[in-house]
Formats: structure tokens, sequence, C-alpha cells
């Protein structure tokens, strides 16, 4: 569904990530490890498309076609979603309006709030988008909007900061539902999630993960296994792997 | 400095503008009106075909009081000057919240005054609807003059919208509008005036409040339509204890536009609040965006907000937000930006599939919708529907 192949981007003409190549099929979930300012951000938002992430080599490839340099209305219209991790505050602009935009031609109030209601989110829908809201609210409004919008491709940028235990586990769901994991063999969607502490894979599944170090991806493999080297060794010991 | 005054009093002159209007006949039904007209009231808030919605009209086109009638038992709605024969009593209140002498525009009212209207809500009494006037420019070239008195007695409850407009033939003309407003003891009003202009129009509103101990005074006004020059600096002084303003001003100049829109309030009791609230946007015109704070005495509050946008290379927007406190325990704030719209933003709403455009009226549009506590949801509708049809002009 994703295909990116040596994609190297810049941020303000200074190169953030360096030819980096992965792939992920219909159907599969991958996570993307990284510690902080390794890049896994500025992959993401490059993917998407947003103006501020140059592709200066490379090329991103969805559902076979070259959305390279696509820009990121025609990609999310394409099927891309993306939940930001710190989204900006839009005065005036109503939680329920975000929702209701994201739904398109599909516009439909009552399940707005039922959705909003299954999220703890009732009572934020008619507040400004993002305005006062905590941390975990923030993660729970972007997943109200991407189940809104049900795109084909989950980009997930630390769905897991910020949300205390409780919270936790209704964000895995949640991600569940988005990526359609109760089913097993005719699921249409695929996701990458970036995670910092790899909480959220207590909760959701993830078919592979990679490992990003100073915007390269450094390795790749068994999610778990990754993960537990991670916790064990720190990224240091990632960096010490493969040297 | 004296040249920047010169400069100002010479936007509008006086002696061009016509001071005679063709007489209107007075109507029973004002659901007569020709349509034209009672299109571009409704535009305004006025609706004269469903008078189950408002507790009152008064309507003045030109120099004539068209029609006046109070619906509710307890309130009283007429021409300002058949009310001052009636109540000699009310030259205590007549210029006394506006000085007669603070500019040749409040002296040109009381010299040509062209009637206006007197609102009054009886002791205790709570209006159900809105009571609504209209100050209607039908010539071509005219200057209305007209000066206003509401009364909200103790205890009382009133809801005035407001709607000043101009006939579709009328571009140019002079509106100045005095208000005086006095709130007593324990009363509310909400004041909500829509003002739709035309590109030649000079207006000129003078209006003064007084508060008295826990009245509250609520008043929003929306000017979104293109006008050549707006002055108007109202001014309220809370001077019972726990008298309570709020303004909302929601500004929207197109390009030849000038608005130089204030709003003030004097705390001069304990206890005493203020809020000042308003919205521009630019799409050409020019924008100074003014707010006072007076704190006379201890123990009052005020804050000032004003945001500013700015969607064309040529409009320009200043804000100039004042505060003084002449008293300690004192509580005075502002907060106050002008910008383009944030980038980030755009791409937030375009990363869920809106286009850019559709993007930037999502965004304006919210800017535009001023949360107004208090508000009665038919004037709630009447603000959001003034917005939804200047959409098409701003965008």
């Amino acid at each position: 569904m994703l295909r990116v192949e040596g994609l190297t981007v810049e941020v303000g003409g200074k190169e953030i990530i360096h030819s980096v190549s992965l792939n992920i099929g219909v159907g599969e979930t991958h996570a993307l490890f990284g510690p902080n300012g390794s890049g896994k951000t500025t992959l993401l938002m490059a993917i998407m498309g947003f103006p501020r992430y140059q592709v200066t080599k490379g090329c991103i490839l969805f559902k076979g076609e070259d959305i390279t340099r696509l820009p990121v209305d025609e990609r999310a219209r394409l099927g891309m979603g993306i939940a930001f991790q710190r989204p900006p505050v839009v005065r005036g602009v109503k939680a329920r309006e975000m929702v209701r935009a994201c739904m398109g031609e599909r516009e439909d109030g009552p399940v707005i709030d039922e959705m909003a209601i299954r999220l703890n989110l009732g009572e934020l829908l008619d507040r400004e988008i993002n305005y006062g809201f905590s941390g975990g609210e923030i993660k729970r409004s972007e997943l109200l909007q991407l189940l809104a919008q049900s795109p084909e491709l989950v980009l997930l940028d630390e769905p897991d900061s910020g949300v205390d235990l409780v919270n936790i586990a209704l964000v895995g769901e949640m991600i569940n539902e988005l990526l359609q994991k109760e089913r097993m063999r005719t699921r249409t969607h695929a996701g990458l999630i970036i995670t910092h502490t790899g909480h959220i894979l207590d909760y959701v599944n993830a078919d592979k993960a990679y490992v990003l170090l100073d915007g390269s991806l450094w390795c790749q493999g068994n999610a778990r296994e990754l993960l537990a080297s991670i916790k064990s060794h720190g990224y240091e010991g990632c960096a010490v792997c493969q040297k | 400095m004296s040249k920047v005054v010169r400069k100002q009093a010479d936007e509008v002159d006086l002696e061009t503008y016509s001071q005679t209007a063709e007489e209107h006949p007075y109507e029973e039904d004002p659901s007569r009106l020709p349509s034209d007209d009672k299109g571009r009231m409704l535009e305004a808030g006025v609706v004269l075909d469903s008078s189950s919605q408002r507790s009152g009209t008064f309507l003045q086109i030109d120099h004539s009081v068209v029609h006046c009638k109070a619906a509710e038992e307890g309130l009283e709605v007429m021409a300002s000057t058949g009310a001052l024969e009636k109540y000699p009593w009310l030259s205590d209140y007549w210029w006394q919240a506006v000085a007669v002498d603070a500019d040749k525009f409040t002296a040109e009212a009381e010299r040509h005054q062209n009637y206006g209207y007197f609102i009054r809500a009886l002791p205790g009494v709570k209006a159900t609807q809105p009571v609504q006037a209209c100050l209607y420019i039908g010539r071509h070239g005219l200057a209305q003059n007209v000066h206003n008195l509401i009364i909200a007695e103790e205890g009382s409850e009133l809801h005035i919208i407001t709607g000043c407009t101009i006939a579709p033939i009328v571009t140019e003309g002079l509106h100045i509008g005095v208000s005086e407003f006095y709130i007593k003891k324990g009363a509310k009003v909400t004041f909500t005036m829509i003002h739709n202009w035309a590109p030649k129009m000079a207006v000129r509103p003078r209006t003064g409040v007084v508060i008295e101990e826990g009245g509250v005074f609520l008043s929003n006004y929306i000017c979104l339509k293109p006008v050549r020059t707006l002055q108007m600096y109202p001014t309220v002084r809370c001077v019972g204890e726990n008298a309570l303003v709020r303004f909302n001003n929601v500004l929207v100049a197109t390009s030849g536009s000038k608005m130089d829109v204030g709003s003030r309030a004097i705390l001069a009791a304990r206890g005493a609040r203020a809020e000042i609230i308003s919205r521009a946007i630019t799409t050409g015109g020019s924008i100074i965006a003014r707010g006072h704070l007076v704190g006379q005495v201890a123990d009052v509050k005020g804050h000032l907000e004003c945001r500013g946008l700015i969607l064309s290379e040529e409009g320009n927007i200043r804000a100039i937000p004042e505060l003084d406190g002449q008293v300690a325990g004192v509580d005075l704030s502002h907060e106050a930006a002008v910008g383009k719209i944030a980038e980030e933003e755009v791409e937030y709403l375009m990363a869920r599939g809106l286009s850019r455009s559709q993007a930037v009226a999502v965004i304006v549009r919210g800017f535009l919708s001023v949360d107004i506590e208090g508000l009665p949801p038919q004037i709630e509708a009447q603000l959001q529907r003034a917005i939804e049809l200047s959409e098409k002009e701003i965008l």
C-alpha cells in the first residue's frame, strides 16, 4: 500500500532524513521506534506531504501511484490520514466541525456523537479544537477525526504519549478499529505508528518495526523483539549492535 | 497632532449631505412594505413578516417613523421625540450619557434631529422576545440624524436588535446615531446591532451607557459590509456595584472601507467587571480596533481581547488597547494578536481532506463566530446568518 524508496527529506535547508526505504502492505501495521530528535515525525510528515518537509531525493508510492509531489489534501482524499502528535489550536473552530470535515460527504450528526461518546469526548465536541485540551484529550480527538475520515493508510505520531493508564486501552481499541484488526483476511487498511515508549504495542499488534537513528533506518525486524532489545539496551545498544 | 485631527474631521463634510427627505406614510402593517426594502432589513436582523418573533418594533425610513409598536405588556416603543413630549422627566436622561458637545456629530444630531427610538422596560418586566429597531436610509445622499434612548428599569430584561441599513439604490449618505442607555439596578440589556452599509456611506454612532448596581449590558456589534468611513467609541460607565458590561465587536473591512471602532468601560464601583472582545478581518480595508478600560476604584476587573486577521496585501489592522488603572486593587488585562492565517492551521484542515480554500473558509468562519454567553438562540442565529451572508465577499 505504501512504498517509500530512498527518501531524503530536508527541513529549512537541513537534511533530516537520509535515504529511507520502507514498504507497508495492505492489512499490515508497522511501528517506528527511535529516540527523540531521530526524525520520526519528519518522516511521517513528509509521507503525508506537508510542504515544510521537502523531499529532495527518492519517492513515495501509495497504492501504486507516485504521490511524492501531491499536496497534502490530495493525499488525504486518496486515503491517507494522520494523527498529529501536537496539532495546532484553531480558535473558533469546534471539534465537531473538524470531525464533520473529516467525514466529508458521509456527514452524519448522530454518528459523530456516538463516536465521541465512545472516546470519552462527548463534552469536547462543542469546544474549540485543541484549545485547552489535555494531552490525552488531544490523542483521542485526533483518533476521533481519523475514525470519521476512515483512511486506508493510518499514520499515527506517538498516539500513546501523555495518555493515562485508564485511557490507553481505549486508544488501543480505537487504533485496532482503524486498522481493522478484527478482520484477519479482508483488511484493506494499513498503518505506521511512531512510538517512543512502545506502550501502545501492548494493545496494538505490529507486524514489523523499524529503528530510526539520526534520520536513517538503522534496523528492522519483529516489533516485539526490537522493543525488548531497546528496553534492555537502550537506543545506544542499537547503534553499537550495527557496528 | 493637529494635522491628524483635521484629517479625521475632514473625512465627513456635513455640508455634502441632504437634510431633507420625502415623507413616508405610517404603515400599520409593516409586512406590506416593498419586498426589496424588507429584504435589506431582514439581512440586518429586522423581521417584518412574522411579528410573533418580536416584542416590539420601531421602524424609521429616512426622516419618517413608519411603524412603532410594543407587543408586550410593560414595554414601551415609540419615537424618542414623542417620548420626550409624553414624559417631561426624560429630560433628566437626554444628553446625560453622551455629551451634546462631544463633537460635531453630536452637535449635528441636536441641531437636526430626525427622530430615533425610545425603548423602555418597566420595573421587573422581562421581555420574552427581542425588540427590534430599524433605521433605514432610502434616499441617496441623505443625512439621517437619530437620537435613541433606552431605559431598562429596575430588575427588567430587554433584548434589542438594531438593524441599520440602506435601500439597494443608496450608495452614499450619512448616518449619525446617538444612543443613550440607562440600565437600572439589577436590569439586563442585550443590545445587538447589525450595520449593513454601502461603499460611500459615512457612519458616526455615538453611544453612552450607564449601568447601576448589579446591572448587565451585553453589546454585540457586527459590521461586515463595505462602508466608506465608520467611527465609533461607545462608552460604558459602571456606576453601581457589581455592574457588568461585555462588548463583542465583529468587523470586516473590504477594500476602501475605513473602520475605527473602539469600546470603553469605566469601572467606577466595586465589583464592576468589563470584557471587550473584538474580531477584525481586513480583505483590503483599514481597521483600527480600540479598547479602553478604566479602573477608578479597587476590586474591579476588566479584560480586553483583540484579534485581527489580514487576508489581503493591501489591508491593515491596528489594535490599540489601553488600560488605565487609577488606584491599587484593579485587575485589568489585555491580549491582542494581528496577522495572517497560520499556515499550520490551514494544513491541519487540509490533512483531513479539505482543499486550501475550504480550509481557509472554515478558519475564517470560526474566527468570526464569537461565542457569546447569554445570547438568546434567535439572536445567535441572526449573527450567524449575517456572517454567512457575507462569507462570499470575505473570501
